[in-house]
Order: C-alpha cells, then structure tokens, then sequence
C-alpha cells in the first residue's frame, strides 16, 4: 500500500502546484511566429519573468507565416518573423503594425570536400553554383579565388532547404541582390523554385546530407554549422574583402546596412569593410495601438527591456545583437506604441 | 424473470450506428474543409494545377503533376518491396517457424512500428543513404544501368531511398495484419490438403495463400494507405525536387513532404491554398487508388472463383 499512497501524495502535490502556477500568472502574453529566434525568445521569456513575475508569456514557434497570419488576425498579441511583412500582407492589417527588429543571423557557405579545405568564394561564384551554371569543383571561377588549394574534379552536389524557412529568405534575398540572373528567375522567398539541388528538411536535413554526400555545398544558420563543426567558406563582400561569417561580422553588416524608416530591411550585401554579406534580421510584430491598455503596458516594458537587457544575451546564444545605434532607433520606435 | 429489454439492443444499435456515421462524417468534414481552404487555388489555376509541373511560390505558380507522380511512385516502390517481404514473413512465422523463435520475432516487429517517423528519417540520412550510395545502388546501376530506372549519377538521396523507407515504415502493418488472416486460416484446409499429398509448399500455396487472398489484399491495401500519406522519414530522404524523371535515383517529391515543408513559412493567400489543394489532392488520390483496389480485388476474386468452379 505504501507506494499507492505515495504516489497520492506527490499526485496532490504536482496538482498544487499546477494551480499555483495558473494562480500567479495573472496575465498571459500570447506570441507566435517564426522558429529561427527561438531559443534567445525563450531565454528572454524567461530571465524576464525574474524581473516582472506579474506577466508570463507564452510563444508558439510555428514559422513566420503562422506568425504574420496571427498577428493580422489578432489572435495573438505579437508576431514573429524571420522576413519582413510584404505591403499586400500589411494591407490587410486591421491597425499600423510594426516592426520591431530583435536580433540577426547569418547564413554560412557549408561544404565537404576531402581534407576539408579552407574555401573563399565570391558573389558570382556562389550565384553560378546555385543556378547549376558551375558544376563541378575544379571550375576555374573556383580554383582562381583558391589559389594553391587542390580541388578534385567532381560534380559540385547542391543542398539546400526543402521547408520554407528564413534562413532561405536570406540566402535568396543575397542571391538576387548579387546576380540579376537569380532575381528575374528565381526570386526571392521563403522557399522557391530551385534551379538545381536537393532539398533537405531543416538546418538538420542539409547539415546531414552535406556531411553526408562528397562534394555536397549547400547553406545553413551559422550557429547549426558552428555547432556541428562544418567547414564554411570565407565570402568576398560588397567591398571587395572576404569576410569570415561570425557575430562581429554580422553586426558590422547590420551597422552598415542602410536601414528605412519602418525597419523593414534586408541586410544582405551591406557596404561595410567587415560586413558579412549574407545576413539577416528578425522582427517582432505589433501594433502601434493597443487594444488592451494593461496588457499593452507590459508588453511595451518587456520590449525596452529586450532591446535594453535582452540584447546582451545575444552573444551566448550565437546570435548578433543589434548595434547601439539601431537599438536607440528601436527603442524610439518603442515608445511610439499607443496604450 | 422478466423477459429481456429490448431497449439494450436498440441502444447498442443506435451508439454504434452514431460511432459509424461520426467517422463518415469526419471524412465528408475533412473534404468539405480542404474543398473550402482551397477555393482560390481552385478556380485560378482550375484542371492545369492537376497537369502542370512548375511550383514557384515566388511567381505564384503552382502545379502538382510531379508531387502526384512521386507520392504513387514511391508508394508502388515501397509497395514491392514491403509486401513480399511482409508476406513472406507472416508465412513463415504463422507455417513454419518453431514456435520458441515466432514471439521474438513478432515482438519486434511490432517494435519496428513503434520507432517514430522523425527518428527513421534520420537514421535515413545518416545511415541508410550512405550505405545505399555505397553498396546497392551502384550495383543497381552495373546491371541495370541500361534501363531509364537505375542511370544517371548517384547522390544517396532520391525517389528509391523514399520508397525503400515507407517499406521499411509498413512492413510492420501489413506483416501484422498478415499473420493474423493466415492464423485465422481453418486448420482442416491445411489438413485436407495434406491428407491429398500435397507438400508443404502446395499446402502454403492452394490451402492457406489461395484461402487468405482477400483478407492479404486487405493488409496491403491497409499499407498502401500508410504509404501514400507518409510524411516525415520520406521528406528527410527524398531530396525534395519537384521533378517528374525516369531514374529512380533521381530526387523527387510527395504530396505529403510539400506540405509539410512549406506550410508553415507560407504567407501569401494563394500560397497558402494552393498547399491545401495538394491536400485535396492527396485525400482524392487515396480513395482514388483505394477504390481502385477494391475493384481490382472484385475482379480478382470473382475470376477465381469462377475459375476454380470450372
């Protein structure tokens, strides 16, 4: 009898504490949207709960989609997404939305090749890959940008994301910056209609069939390639310097990036000396008026904090923060939300 | 005593009857949403989205063609692989297998229907396609090469790796569902046609195999369900090319992975429709090729019997 009993016990205990739980949660902030800042949300969520115990927030990662169609639909209190909200889709919103710009990321040149050689490449070079126009590894436009590296004369396996994704926003929106060809044929997307490659399902699927297929290239978020171990390649920017993707070097593209007055921005192929070429932002969506006066308070306190506090936990995560700059212009942007 | 209710019995008949009709009407609701969600993408691009090739989210052009073809052809590939092997096995383990061996081996099988889709999928990728990359497929292509099916480079990744691991995902099924129609096989055919002399293979083949036909047909067909609508391991080794090619070692796509992949990034309205009209016509290929197998069995049943009168 004894285990029964005790099992009873820890029963009403975890029920107790359950309700305490629902008890001093006395207001819920509903968020949804995209997957890619996931985890510096959470994080954020979470210290923050230490400094206003009085609000709790709870954050679906359903991709940006999900995340534009809640916020237009107003079933959430904010959005999330990894591209801005194109202006058809802003039309539809019932208010002003804004875009309040968290933290940015980078896409990184991933590749297998025996001995695993260090890489550069350049903008045409990456744009011929990907358009299937350079097909194999000993292509002059590879091995003049690597002098003294040996490269075998073997088909260059292209891998690239099969699910809609943010991560191949940026890398389209790079691509049809960069090569007019890209632009008028492709385009850029969430996902779209690729030229050559094989698709593979999350940063995971294109990790492991680049690791997994000899003479594979293909991209992923820096932080899965830094993770994981995987070679990357150096890119030449839009100054002329290669660059080596890593935080300093995305949040000099941020710095750099010419940035409207609606923060809706792509910073891929930013001026600067030390900007990391392909790069982007991610947004949090909300309204400039609030329809809940209360709620809205607090939301507007935890965004200073995030742009104020939150920023600071960027690093550790792998992810660039904002430059001081843009966090002023944010903040500003901030304070311009009506309760 | 008092004579029995029959309240029980009208009861019983009505529940049942109300458990029926909320599955029919799940079904017709299921339909009814996806004909609904789908609207738009309906009347824009009418037969040609059943006809075209291109999937282009940018320019907002969308057809379905090679999602179709590869949803059935990776299905038929898993379809020959699974159910001689699945066939085979509940033979063995229902006709002739020692009886100490048949728990262990039902035992896990049943555990191989337990192993989650994502996890087999990534086992797919890390362990299945390199191997096959290696060692079968370039087989494969020495000796079938010649054939439009085995040519062209090979990259692991590709319609045949799909099909090979929805036969892996419905073995278990229809092994199951197998041995269970071969068990309920009545003893005395097996005797009658042992008391013939027939050999144990003839037995198998006109008292139990001829015997059980329906109900094995049902099990494939089960399977064959399964096949069509799966989802997660497919997408991890398919290579998610929307691309309609001889060469099985080609990537290819499923209308099942397209959804999956784009759903939740789409934004834009016709987008979105589009991705529920491939979910239309996913649900109108299954009962497409469902009903084509019930035919199918009709015939093949009929003819037989007649056939066996004669």
């Amino acid at each position: 009898m004894k285990p029964l009993k005790f099992r009873r016990k820890t029963l009403a205990l975890v029920l107790l504490a359950g309700m305490s739980a629902t008890a001093s949660a006395q207001m819920m902030i509903n968020g949804a949207g995209a997957t890619f800042p996931y985890p510096i949300y959470s994080k954020w969520f979470d210290e923050y709960a230490k400094v206003d115990p009085s609000v709790r927030f709870n954050y679906q990662s359903i991709g940006s989609g999900g995340g534009q169609k809640q916020i237009l639909a107003q079933t959430v209190d904010f959005g999330a997404s990894d591209g801005p909200m194109s202006d058809e889709n802003l039309a539809k919103a019932p208010g002003k939305l804004l875009h309040i710009p968290t933290v940015a990321g980078a896409d990184v040149v991933a590749y297998n090749l025996p001995g695993n050689p260090a890489l550069k490449f350049d903008a045409d070079t990456i744009a011929g890959i990907f358009l299937g126009q350079i097909k194999k590894w000993n292509d002059p436009k590879i091995t003049t940008l690597n002098p003294g590296v040996s490269l075998p004369d073997q088909e260059i396996v292209v891998v690239h994301r099969s699910d809609g994704s943010g991560t191949t926003y940026i890398w389209t929106d790079y691509l049809s910056k960069i090569s007019p060809e890209w632009k008028s044929k492709v385009g850029t997307n969430t996902s779209v209609n690729w030229p050559t490659g094989i698709g593979g399902k999350g940063n995971e699927g294109v990790a492991g069939q680049i690791k997994q297929t000899p003479g594979a290239l293909g991209y992923v978020e820096l932080i899965y390639a830094v993770q994981n171990k995987m070679p990357y390649a150096e890119v030449k920017n839009a100054a002329g310097e290669f660059v080596k993707p890593n935080i300093q070097s995305v949040t000099a593209a941020l710095a750099t990036a010419d940035i409207p007055e609606d923060f809706r921005f792509s910073i891929t192929n930013a001026p600067g000396k030390d900007a990391y070429p392909i790069c982007g932002a991610t947004w949090l969506l909300v309204y400039e008026q609030q329809k809940d006066a209360t709620k809205g308070k607090k939301l507007v306190e935890f965004l200073k904090w995030a742009v104020k506090d939150g920023e600071k936990m960027a690093r550790d995560l792998q992810y660039a923060p904002l430059p001081e700059n843009l966090q002023e212009r944010v903040l500003k942007r901030i304070h311009e939300i009506k309760i | 005593m008092a004579p029995p209710s029959r309240f029980g019995d009208k009861a019983f008949e009505w529940l049942t009857l109300a458990m029926a009709m909320a599955v029919v009407l799940l079904v017709i609701l299921i339909g009814w949403q996806l004909w609904r969600g789908s609207s738009l993408a309906v009347q824009k691009f009418g037969f040609h989205f059943l006809t075209t090739s291109t999937w282009d989210p940018v320019t907002e052009q969308f057809g379905a063609l090679p999602f179709i073809y590869g949803t059935l052809v990776s299905s038929f590939i898993a379809l020959l692989i699974a159910v001689p092997l699945s066939v085979a096995t509940a033979v063995y383990l229902t006709e002739l297998a020692p009886l100490w061996i048949r728990q262990p081996i039902v035992s896990l099988i049943e555990m191989l229907a337990a192993i989650p889709s994502v996890i087999l999928g990534l086992w797919g990728i890390f362990v299945m396609i390199p191997w096959l990359r290696d060692y079968p497929f370039p087989l494969l292509k020495r000796f079938f090469g010649w054939t439009p099916f085995f040519s062209g480079p090979i990259y692991g990744t590709s319609m045949l790796a799909g099909g090979i691991i929805i036969a892996i995902m419905i073995l278990p099924i229809i092994t199951s569902v197998s041995r269970e129609i071969l068990r309920s096989v009545p003893n005395l055919q097996r005797e009658a046609a042992y008391a013939l002399g027939a050999t144990r293979w003839e037995v198998t083949r006109i008292a139990v195999l001829s015997y059980a036909r329906k109900g094995l047909f049902g099990a494939v067909i089960l399977g064959l369900g399964r096949a069509l609508g799966e989802t997660m391991a497919v997408t991890m080794v398919i290579g998610n090319t929307p691309q309609i090619a001889a060469s099985l070692f080609k990537p290819g796509y499923t209308l099942a992975s397209v959804i999956a992949n784009e759903f939740t990034e789409a934004t834009t309205d016709i987008y979105l429709q589009a991705l529920f009209e491939i979910g239309l016509v996913l649900f109108g290929v299954t009962i497409l090729v469902n009903l084509i197998a019930q035919l199918l069995l009709k015939t093949l049943t009929t003819t037989s019997t007649t056939r066996a009168v004669q």
